[in-house]
């Protein structure tokens, strides 16, 4: 049984062009990704701004064609696919993107915003049952009454409302997959877990696999409970395991030093706060990324090897990790409580 | 006036005249805040925290008005200020760093000269002392001088704009600065540095701060005091520690359930159930009613006035005035 998407040794490379004359520069903005996901399963991928994870989010779902490797669905290469084909895993594979009020028509009631996709794929024969079907759509995200929100137009709603009009449609062509960009960036931390909880919700009850994808580590922990972590850096992952022993027992130094940073809604923790453990604390950039390990001008660990040598992922303890030093960086814990 | 509070305001309404009606952002509003310690205003966006901090410099966009109340700076009303003093006012007394740190430098002027000019907007000084001045306060927020004062904003990263923003708030030793959401759509190990930053710099030039901010975990950090604000109105106020440990107001306590966090167990946190009310159309009787969990019928009649909790503790809940707590 093939996994329901893989990726395969996947690199992506832009070439950024630099006035009329200069030659392109290519810059890689995710370097040799390898990456399977199965029916059902939530995966959190994270990272910080330009680390390259929401481009993997664009090949995944078909917006990006990789510049190397293979994208396969349901065991077979999503652009080597007949019209048939490819159809089923555009309907199978949807986005939710970040910013929602640009996502969706400002002209347009969010009936017609929805009631289009599953008219276009044939999901309804009457003009009666789109009706039905957009308000079981909205009371299945929790837009409820359903009658209440159907006339409304994108402006009229808050931020974490229009977020669940996303979720409504990415769900309409009963998908395999969704991604979601930074579903929750923009919305308010009161109402940001109601919207994970949904989610986690629409994982469960209707079998939907996720890839959430967020630079925060704290709500990654809420959707994917049971799910698996990657963390990527400068286009690359540096650790994938399970999220339970991923946060448990950080082992890359960088996730280390991400998860130090992640503030403590707890003045006893958040005020003995101790430094973070980088030695410098700007990002490379990525258009001239450090030789050998990407991470070792920031790292506390790097040895000569590190400079030459790029690491790649193997297994240690219960996660996958890529680095040269695991066994020498220390445990990593939050400062104590004082 | 208390000699230990920089500035105190005392009933301060804030309104937009629409179309469709007019919204009060800041209901007659009181809040100290005190010399040398951190203060911070919570909420939910349009809760009316940022056009509370832009009275403070008098700057409120139109077609906000000051409909009534003082600001007191030093025993001094801001608000009766003539045009030369107001001018005193901003940036050498109360300086900010505004929210979006991208859009607030000029794009086609070098930071250095951008540096000078804000100085001698102010006051007389030459560029050679400006420069200097400049230099340390770069340095002093970990960017080297002579690199960013001959750069152009977008050559430096968002972090870096963020940090210089921090600088040019610094240069008229002002009193008070505000920072409005100053790490809002920065990484979280940007974020982290910045207030490792700021933090510095209010030890150790006794800079007293007001920090607004919709996320209450990262005020924990912070704050010595919190206030939080819902639809235009503070309903609570006090200590960090006794805020996050026994809150009062039941919007307090869900804004501090709702918070993520990598520590806790994950089924403890939820939401607060609703949305933030719409200004125009306020429910009746406490504005907080139709999202709260211990919400009874006097909280849809009657609007709670805000009272002394305890020492220092300030809370707008019915259920404060019949001595019941939140468990």
């Amino acid at each position: 049984m093939s996994s329901l998407l893989e990726l395969r040794n996947i690199s992506m490379i832009f070439e950024q062009k630099s006035g009329m004359l200069g030659k392109p520069t290519p810059i890689s903005a995710m370097t040799d990704v390898q990456l399977s996901f199965e029916p059902g399963e939530i995966l959190a991928l994270v990272g910080e701004s330009g680390c390259g994870k929401t481009t993997l989010g664009k090949v995944v779902t078909g917006l990006h064609k990789p510049s190397k490797g293979q994208l396969l669905f349901q065991g077979k290469d999503v652009w080597n696919m007949n019209k048939a084909e490819f159809s089923e895993y555009r309907q199978s594979v949807q986005l939710v993107q970040q910013d929602s009020y640009a996502a969706l028509n400002p002209m347009r009631t969010i009936f017609q915003s929805l009631s289009d996709p599953i008219l276009q794929h044939k999901f309804v024969r009457s003009r009666k049952e789109v009706y039905e079907r957009v308000c079981e759509l909205l009371n299945t995200v929790g837009l409820t009454p359903p009658e209440q929100y159907i006339e409304k137009y994108p402006h009229q709603m808050s931020g974490g409302q229009r977020q669940r009009v996303l979720l409504a449609r990415a769900i309409s062509l009963k998908p395999k997959l969704i991604v979601a960009d930074e579903p929750v960036s923009m919305i308010d931390v009161s109402l940001r877990m109601a919207i994970l909880r949904l989610m986690s919700t629409l994982n469960k009850n209707l079998g939907i696999a996720f890839i959430y994808i967020t630079h925060d580590l704290a709500t990654a922990r809420y959707i994917a409970q049971h799910g698996r972590m990657a963390v990527m850096y400068l286009g690359k992952i540096v650790e994938q395991g399970s999220v339970h022993d991923v946060l448990a027992a950080p082992q890359h130094p960088y996730l280390q030093a991400l998860l130090s940073a992640v503030p403590v809604p707890n003045p006893r923790i958040a005020k003995a706060k101790r430094e973070l453990p980088l030695k410098s604390l700007d990002m490379p950039s990525i258009t001239n990324p450090p030789s050998g390990c990407s991470f070792h001008p920031r790292c506390l660990y790097a040895s000569q090897t590190c400079e030459q040598t790029a690491p790649s992922l193997m297994p240690s303890d219960k996660t996958i990790v890529s680095c040269h030093h695991v066994e020498k960086v220390p445990k990593w814990t939050i400062a104590t409580v004082k | 006036m208390n000699e230990n509070n920089l500035i105190e305001i005392r009933d301060l309404s804030i309104e937009f005249k629409l179309r469709s009606g007019t919204i009060r952002a800041v209901d007659h509003v009181s809040l100290d805040i005190p010399r040398g310690q951190v203060t911070a205003l919570v909420g939910e966006s349009g809760s009316g925290k940022s056009t509370l901090a832009s009275a403070i410099l008098n700057i409120v966009s139109a077609p906000g008005t000051i409909k009534n109340g003082s600001i007191f700076i030093n025993g001094q009303d801001m608000l009766r200020y003539n045009a030369n003093r107001l001018r005193q006012h901003r940036w050498a007394d109360v300086s900010m760093v505004f929210q979006a740190a991208q859009n607030a430098l000029n794009p086609v002027m070098r930071i250095g000269d951008q540096m000078i000019e804000t100085v001698l907007a102010h006051q007389k000084m030459s560029k050679e002392e400006i420069n200097k001045k400049a230099s340390q306060l770069l340095d002093y927020v970990r960017l080297e001088p002579d690199r960013i004062l001959k750069a152009y904003p977008h050559e430096l990263s968002g972090g870096m704009k963020q940090r210089v923003m921090i600088a040019f708030s610094l240069l008229l030793d002002p009193q008070l600065v505000i920072l409005d959401e100053p790490t809002t759509a920065l990484d979280v190990i940007t974020q982290d540095y910045i207030f490792d930053i700021l933090l510095k710099v209010h030890k150790e030039m006794n800079i007293t701060m007001l920090l607004l901010s919709h996320d209450i975990s990262v005020v924990a950090r912070v704050a010595d005091r919190i206030g939080v604000m819902y639809a235009g109105k503070i309903v609570e106020v006090g200590e960090t520690f006794e805020m996050f440990e026994n809150a009062k107001h039941p919007y307090t306590a869900g804004l501090i359930q709702a918070a993520p966090s990598i520590l806790d167990d994950v089924n403890d946190n939820r939401s607060i159930k609703g949305s933030s009310p719409n200004l125009l159309n306020l429910p009746p009787g406490c504005a907080f009613h139709p999202r709260c969990e211990f919400a009874t019928d006097l909280c849809k009649q009657d609007e709670p006035r805000a009272i002394s909790v305890d020492s220092g503790r300030i809370s707008a809940c019915h259920l404060n005035e019949k001595g019941e707590m939140l468990a």
